[in-house]
This record gives C-alpha cells, sequence and structure tokens, in this order.
C-alpha cells in the first residue's frame, strides 16, 4: 500500500496548509491571479472544444479539490467520493429536467444532495481508518452507482439522464461554450476559495493535526469524530456543486460519473498534484482530463495506460507529487 | 482531593498493566511517579487521559467520573497530557498548535503570548513547521500545548527524555511556573534531578500498582529504599 501511505503519511506542507514563508506567498498570489486572469480569457481566444475541455477542467479540478480536503488535509483517502459528484449531477439534472433549469436551482440542488448523501453515509466512514476507510467508502460508492443504475424513474437507469436543458441566467440559456466556461468558471473559484479558506482556518490546522496524531487532537479536547464528519459532509457538498456544473456542462449523467473509475480518476489526480495541496490537485486534475479525454483519442484509446504509467512514475519519482516540485525548488531538498 | 483514583485496572488487548491503582493528588500539588521500566507508569497517564480503556476502578476529578470516558471529554474537564517522545504534529506551524490549544479564546490564567514571555524561543519561531524544531523547542511546544487548555491537572510523561541538562531545567522552570498557578501536576520521570527539583511527594510504582509514597525530601534522606524500589544508588 505504498499509494496509501504516500497519501496519509507524507503529505505536503505546502498549498492547503498556512503560507510560512513570505517570499514565496507572495509569488503564490501573483501566480494565481494570472492564472484567474488567463482561465478568464481564454475563451476569447481558444477553440470552442479546447475552450470545453478546459471548462471540464475546472469541473474535475473542483472536485478534486473536494476530495484533497479528505485525503490530503484530513487524511481520509475515499474509494467513493463520485458517489457525491455523482449524486450532485444527477440532483442537478432532475431538477432542471422537472423543476426548473433556472440558476441557482440546480447548483443548490448538487450541493445539497451532495451533502445529504454524504450526511447519511459518512457517520459510518469517519470511525474507520486507513485500509478500512478506502474500502468502506469504495463499497458506499459501489452501492450509489447501482442506485443510479437501478431507480429507472428517477435516474434514467443504465442510459442515465439525458436532454437536460442547459442551465439559464435570468431567463437565457447558457448555450455558447464560452458562457458556460464562464459560469463554471465562477462557482470553481468560489469552491476552490471555500475550500482554501476551511483548509487554513484553525478548523483546518485541527484536521491536519486529525491526520498527523489523531490521538493527540483528541487529547488536547477535540471531538475528532465529529470534525471528520463535518469535513466529509462539506467535502461531499462540494463535490456535488462540482457535479451540477459537470451537468451545466455536459447536460447528461450517466451511471460512469457515480462509478469507481471516476472516483479513482480524482484520488491519481490528488496524489499527482500532491495531497495535501489544493492547487496540486488542479494541476493534477488537468493532467487526467488532458491525457483521458484530449490526447485519449489521438493515443489509440491508451489514455488510461498513460495515466497509469504517470501515476506510478509520480508515486515513485515525485513523493510529495506536483506540488513538491515547488518546494524542492525552493529548499534545494525534499526534507 | 482534587484528583481521586481508585482500584483501577487497565491494560491492552490481552495484557493487564495497571493491577488497581490508588492514587490522590491535592490541587496545586505536584506529584513525581517514579519506577523501573514497564511498571505501567505511562499506561496510568495514558489511562487517566481516557487513551487506553479502563477495565475496572474510578477516576474522579474534583468529584467527576473519568473513567471510561473519551479522551475529548477528559481533556474538557480540564486535564492536559505532555506525551512521552513529545508527539506535536510536524506539518503544523508553532503558532497553529498554539491556536488549537488556546482555541482562540483570550481568556483564562495563560494565554499564547503569556506562553510566548515565558518561552521567547518559541517566540522566534512561532512561523516554523513543528517538525523542523529541535527536540528542546519541541519539547517546549508541547508543554505550551498542555497548558494553553488552562487545564487544573497536568500529566507529563517523560518531559526530559532526550533533552540537554540545560532544557531540562527550563522544562522545571515550567512545571514550578504551572504549580504556582495552582496546576496540579503529575510527573512520570527517570530524570531523579528534575523529579527532586519540582515534587512535593515521590510515588514508586512497581508491578502496575503504587507501593511507596512520601514527601520528597524523606525519599532523599532514604537511600536504601530508593536503591530497593529503583535499583538506583
Amino acid at each position: 500500500m505504498r499509494t496509501l501511505s504516500a497519501l496519509t503519511a507524507a503529505p505536503t506542507r505546502s498549498g492547503g496548509s498556512a503560507p510560512t514563508a513570505r517570499r514565496p506567498r507572495r509569488w503564490g498570489a501573483l501566480t494565481g491571479a494570472l492564472v484567474v486572469v488567463v482561465l478568464a480569457t481564454a475563451p476569447l481566444f481558444l477553440a470552442p472544444f479546447a475552450t470545453t475541455t478546459l471548462t471540464r477542467i475546472l469541473v474535475f479540478a473542483l472536485f478534486a479539490v473536494s476530495l484533497d480536503l479528505l485525503v490530503g488535509v484530513t487524511g481520509l483517502p475515499s474509494l467513493g467520493h463520485a458517489g457525491y459528484f455523482g449524486a450532485g449531477a444527477y440532483a442537478a439534472g432532475w431538477v432542471s429536467l422537472n423543476v426548473t433549469a433556472e440558476m441557482p436551482v440546480p447548483l443548490l440542488a448538487g450541493a445539497a444532495v451532495g451533502a445529504l448523501a454524504a450526511a447519511l453515509t459518512g457517520w459510518i466512514t469517519v470511525r474507520s481508518r486507513g485500509v478500512f476507510f478506502l474500502m468502506l467508502t469504495l463499497a458506499i460508492g459501489e452501492t450509489l452507482q447501482q442506485v443510479a443504475e437501478t431507480w429507472q424513474s428517477v435516474t434514467g437507469g443504465a442510459n442515465g439522464l439525458t436532454g437536460i436543458p442547459s442551465t439559464r441566467i435570468a431567463g437565457q440559456p447558457l448555450t455558447n461554450a464560452g458562457f458556460v466556461h464562464w459560469y463554471v468558471l465562477v462557482f470553481f473559484l468560489a469552491g476552490f476559495g471555500l475550500v482554501w479558506m476551511v483548509a487554513r482556518s484553525r478548523f483546518g490546522a485541527a484536521l491536519r493535526g486529525i491526520r498527523d496524531n489523531e490521538p493527540r487532537m483528541r487529547a488536547l479536547g477535540y471531538p475528532t469524530a465529529l470534525y471528520k464528519y463535518a469535513t466529509f459532509v462539506l467535502a461531499g457538498g462540494v463535490a456535488g456543486i462540482a457535479g451540477a456544473l459537470l451537468v451545466a456542462q455536459q447536460r447528461l449523467v450517466t451511471p460512469a460519473d457515480l462509478g469507481f473509475t471516476t472516483a479513482a480518476f480524482a484520488l491519481l489526480a490528488v496524489i499527482i498534484g500532491g495531497a495535501g495541496s489544493l492547487w496540486g490537485a488542479c494541476v493534477g486534475a488537468a493532467l487526467v482530463i488532458v491525457i483521458r479525454d484530449a490526447l485519449g483519442p489521438s493515443l489509440g484509446g491508451h489514455g488510461t495506460l498513460v495515466l497509469g504509467i504517470v501515476f506510478v512514475v509520480v508515486v515513485y519519482g515525485l513523493p510529495r507529487g506536483v506540488a513538491g516540485l515547488r518546494r524542492l525548488r525552493r529548499n534545494g531538498t525534499d526534507r | 482531593m482534587f484528583l481521586q483514583v481508585r482500584e483501577l485496572v487497565s491494560g491492552y488487548d490481552r495484557s493487564t498493566v495497571l493491577n488497581g491503582v490508588d492514587l490522590e493528588l491535592a490541587a496545586g500539588a505536584t506529584l513525581g511517579l517514579l519506577g523501573r521500566n514497564g511498571v505501567g507508569k505511562s499506561t496510568l497517564i495514558m489511562t487517566l487521559m481516557g487513551l487506553v480503556p479502563v477495565t475496572s476502578g474510578s477516576i474522579r476529578v474534583e468529584g467527576t467520573e473519568l473513567a471510561g470516558r473519551r479522551p475529548d471529554v477528559v481533556a474538557k474537564a480540564g486535564v492536559a497530557l505532555v506525551p512521552q517522545g513529545r508527539r506535536v504534529w510536524a506539518s503544523l506551524t508553532v503558532d497553529e498548535h498554539l491556536a488549537l490549544a488556546s482555541r482562540g479564546r483570550r481568556g483564562g490564567a495563560w494565554t499564547v503570548d503569556g506562553v510566548f514571555d515565558l518561552l521567547p524561543r518559541l517566540a522566534e519561531r512561532r512561523r516554523q513547521y513543528a517538525g523542523q524544531l529541535s527536540g528542546g523547542e519541541q519539547q517546549m511546544l508541547a508543554v505550551a500545548r498542555a497548558v494553553l487548555t488552562n487545564p487544573r491537572l497536568v500529566l507529563l510523561d517523560e518531559p526530559s527524555d532526550g533533552l540537554a541538562p540545560a532544557i531540562v531545567d527550563q522544562v522545571a522552570g515550567m512545571i514550578t511556573t504551572m504549580r504556582a498557578a495552582g496546576v496540579a501536576v503529575l510527573l512520570v520521570e527517570q530524570d531523579l534531578h528534575l523529579a527532586f527539583a519540582v515534587s512535593d511527594e515521590i510515588a514508586v510504582m512497581e508491578k502496575g500498582r503504587i507501593v511507596h509514597r512520601v514527601p520528597t525530601a524523606e525519599f532523599r534522606r532514604d537511600p536504601g529504599t530508593a536503591q530497593r524500589l529503583l535499583g538506583v544508588a
């Protein structure tokens, strides 16, 4: 279980944690601002297909960030997180089809159902640790996928929900790829900002304390199970928002969106990026989407194989992921 | 009595370590707990904190029964632990440790600023990760983390372990300051100099029980008993 120890035992200290050195922090803020400007102006100079790929990256990145809150910050490696992403997507899709596609209804439905699904299942999972947590979340994710496949009247069964109308803002449907991109970007930034603020708050420090040594947190008076449960529900809610954004982009939900493969790809993104680093998770998500969706066809359908190789290389070559590269350069050594 | 332990039995999976510990500690008193390796000193501390399950017996702090309660409940009742080997959170900064311990409170006898006044070394390192601190600094941080919960009973498990004599003096200074503030201290220690320097009384454990308890001065006057109980001169 080298991957598991890479997840929980050696998390990066940069990113989600409170910044210490002042100079890199200023550069970080500058780089962040630059990235936001590029993301915001991208639809102006990119072809619609490229814009759509970028939008998919943002959706998947928010999902990966919500997972990183569990995996990297709190030390809870989940293989079932796609269940809450998918639950949010189905909720947003169903609401758009049967009630209204007017903002913010689908988004709120996605967030609420993602959080609710996490609240109903989390109380069992957060009481376990390590491999047991991994297996329990896997089982719950598979169960949710079964529900999606069999509850025909609501989920559309194996075909999923199709023909979902475009999300509307003040009555105007978002059909143009650029507008969809901007819509997704706004809520990606909001979701990322929320998780980032949580990770660097005192609550976030408590989560990192739980990750490093849970008995010590309890001995300090922290009811750690409650902290983990609250985090699990929050991560489910943010994953649900990401699911609602997925629906706004692809206007289709299938059982695959809450299955094991999606969950594993998200975990892959978190590890490649460097567990515990929120921006690292976004870089990891970008790599996963680019290799799987954009390069996949030209690789003769071997995109997953390439991702597997990237994963092995990262685990052995960069135990702290992409985010660890910055530390390497800054400190000269990787401690 | 502030702390009253009666017939306490506890242990791990198949082995019983504590065989009926009886212990009383007055508010503001410091008790040095000695004994050979493996007699159950650390297990007693972990059991008092709720980190090792109680098989039978009673732990009362100001009359409140704490045997079998969760560690966070014990901590809220005013008990704090400075564990053996420091056990600071390597990937949290000094500031984050202190913020977690004080929960952002400003009141109470112990404040973050007050701790920085006592331990200026920590103030210099407040933005550093605990994993980057020296052993002595980590020990200071572990003590600071405990006192910032504003406890009425502090359990210290071999705080001098692996530290240079000058740092041990600082630990002794912190314990004396705690006692002056009315905090009861239970100190498990191998370093007799530290134990003698800060303790009102000395207790000795053997085979999971407390077998001897006398004022510190009396213990020091009786090297024969010390030799017999501890195997030291």
